[in-house]
């Protein structure tokens, strides 16, 4: 026995086919646990003063100490970027972000979260477990320290010029890197220098933007006085110098606006 | 009712025939690029762009427009007239003449590993934004093949060969500037050299002297020769971090290098980081090329360093004129820099006329 299959049936089992294709290629992944996009954008600022790659090249800046100095590279790695409840419980990314300010690129970072209120803090650089992996766009982006001083990468390159004591520009390459002695086939690390940030607590919901700023300034201030004359160049093989950039550092970066 | 039902079918298999090829349409055949694997394990994949994928169709145009004088106006000159394979893709003098006598300003470029310059500036000075544009300009400069694009392609659609070689590469008879370029640009990406004594050494399939591997140390020595920071590492076999630096070689400018691009002082005296690459065949050194061997390359970094405005701040010791290496640190930096050489780019046959 046959059956007609009335006209207005047919049309709708093509119409059901039609969008069977046509929905072949999207997903409909339905996460019933809200989540929220927080957007981390990285600022930078001497002492307050806005600074961006528009301001490089200039000697218009005075640190601590007196030197006068201008910014011509500013890269940097942010890492693990952790996310710590009011339980305790942590969330990591465990990934990096390159900051490059000179280029403009990797100035926000963006995530994924479900709603709430975090402990929020990350790595300046990357710690050793982390430094020791082979990342192909650090390598293409020559982020690389040589192995005979401690291999792994750079945590930052800060390039730039200052006035020395013979009134004359004179280069400076304030490069951060795990501390490292004895360079050669056999380095000694004398302490960690990567450290943690910790941005406080911050609420998150939908569509979060969080300012993390670095002061410039403070790389040259606190505890130690920066005198460019005295620590300019050739600073990786020497701990002295990275460690007096760790400890530098704890008061570079600071939580600016949160908006929702 | 049966008419409805055809037209209702005729919908259903022209959606299910979207997907799928027309076999009966040609299509060239994709040659994705091969890529080494001192690459793979350390940078990240090529630069493709998604309107010019690598063919065999193409990358064969691409090659015999490479190496055709029909591209100068009066026929006597190539592409491969200033970028010979067996000066890795360069030439040997200072400056290259063109087709009517008159030298340029600027040392040709050697041509391997372009579609790894990942910001894809072209030039010394990064005027060319994409492979596909550097190939535009060399054919209209009066001082290189001296033509005018109108009179290139009708000289190739009249040609016996051509329309239907640009047919296999494009699935087109009609000839342009940009297609032709697009076939240049495709041959270009596939000049790849990563077979060099210290590309097997990475690779476990080469050792290295004493004398190469003190070398190596005072190239990544941040205290010696600190060659690295601009020149690539073992972790980016490239050798060139591709970015524009003033590396002292005047305290004035008659070539403002990237400046006269962006027109921005602050670049003036700029030139592309070249690769490390094939310094055995790409003598005479330097965007100009000023220094005729090596030894001037390096004695310029220890001693011959010109302040101006703009040097980088990466240049040390300039007021002692550089880094101030000892006799056998120059020596065997420049043996270390030789392993970076690879012979077997230069006679490799795809890349020959």
């Amino acid at each position: 026995m046959t059956t007609a299959i009335p006209m207005k049936k047919i049309l709708t089992l093509t119409l059901i086919i039609l969008l069977s294709f046509t929905s072949c290629s999207e997903d409909n992944d339905d996460n019933l646990s809200p989540q929220s996009i927080a957007t981390f954008n990285f600022t930078h600022n001497w002492d307050g003063t806005l600074i961006t790659n528009a301001n490089f090249n200039s000697i218009e800046y005075t640190n601590a100490k007196g030197n006068l100095l201008s910014i011509e590279r500013l890269r940097y790695i942010i890492s693990d970027i952790t996310f710590t409840s009011s339980t305790n419980e942590s969330i990591v990314l465990d990934n990096y972000n390159l900051v490059d300010v000179t280029n403009n690129s990797g100035l926000s970072y963006t995530t994924e979260i479900p709603t709430g209120a975090y402990n929020v803090s990350f790595t300046f650089g990357l710690d050793n477990e982390d430094n020791a992996e082979n990342y192909l766009d650090l390598n293409s982006a020559s982020f690389n320290v040589p192995d005979m001083m401690g291999g792994g990468y750079h945590y930052m390159q800060f390039d730039g010029k200052f006035i020395n004591t013979s009134n004359e520009e004179q280069g400076f390459n304030y490069h951060a890197i795990r501390a490292v002695d004895n360079a050669g086939t056999n380095p000694t690390f004398p302490q960690d220098t990567f450290f943690s940030v910790d941005l406080g607590t911050i609420t998150i919901s939908a569509n979060t933007e969080i300012e993390v700023q670095m002061n410039i300034a403070e790389w040259f201030k606190n505890p130690n006085l920066w005198d460019l004359n005295v620590f300019n160049q050739m600073l990786m093989p020497n701990s002295t110098a990275q460690i007096m950039m760790f400890d530098n550092g704890q008061s570079v970066f600071s939580l600016g606006t949160v908006s929702q | 009712m049966q008419k409805r039902f055809y037209l209702i079918s005729a919908l259903i298999l022209t959606c299910l025939s979207c997907s799928s090829d027309d076999t009966t349409s040609y299509e060239p055949v994709p040659q994705p690029l091969s890529i080494p694997q001192i690459f793979s394990d350390h940078i990240i994949p090529p630069i493709i762009p998604t309107n010019n994928p690598q063919t065999v169709e193409g990358v064969a145009l691409g090659k015999k427009l490479f190496f055709d004088t029909i591209l100068s106006s009066d026929g006597t000159q190539a592409c491969a007239s200033c970028h010979a394979p067996q000066n890795a893709f360069t030439d040997n003098t200072a400056t290259s003449v063109g087709i009517d006598g008159v030298f340029g300003t600027r040392n040709a470029m050697p041509l391997f590993n372009l579609a790894w310059n990942y910001n894809e500036r072209f030039n010394w000075d990064g005027t060319a934004l994409s492979l596909e544009r550097q190939a535009e300009e060399p054919v209209e400069n009066p001082i290189e093949l001296h033509s005018n694009w109108d009179n290139v392609v009708s000289r190739l659609q009249a040609h016996p060969e051509y329309p239907e070689l640009f047919r296999l590469a494009f699935k087109t008879t009609t000839i342009t500037k940009e297609l032709t370029t697009k076939a240049i640009a495709q041959f270009e990406r596939t000049l790849i050299s990563a077979n060099s004594k210290f590309d097997n050494y990475t690779l476990g399939n080469a050792t290295l002297t004493a004398q190469e591997l003190n070398g190596l140390d005072v190239f990544l020595r941040e205290d010696k020769g600190d060659c690295f920071h601009c020149h690539g590492n073992p972790s980016n076999p490239l050798w060139t971090d591709n970015l524009f630096h003033n590396n002292g070689l005047d305290a004035t400018f008659t070539d403002l290098g990237l400046g006269t691009v962006t027109g921005d002082p602050n670049d003036n005296g700029k030139f592309k980081s070249p690769s490390l690459r094939n310094l055995a065949f790409t003598a005479p050194y330097m965007h100009d090329g000023r220094f005729s061997t090596l030894d001037e390359v390096i004695n310029h970094y220890s001693e011959g360093l010109q302040n101006s405005a703009t040097i980088d701040p990466l240049m040390k010791q300039i007021a002692q004129g550089g880094v101030q290496l000892t006799d056998e640190d120059k020596a065997d930096l420049k043996a270390f820099l030789l392993t970076l050489s690879d012979s077997t780019f230069i006679t490799n046959p795809l890349y020959q006329n």
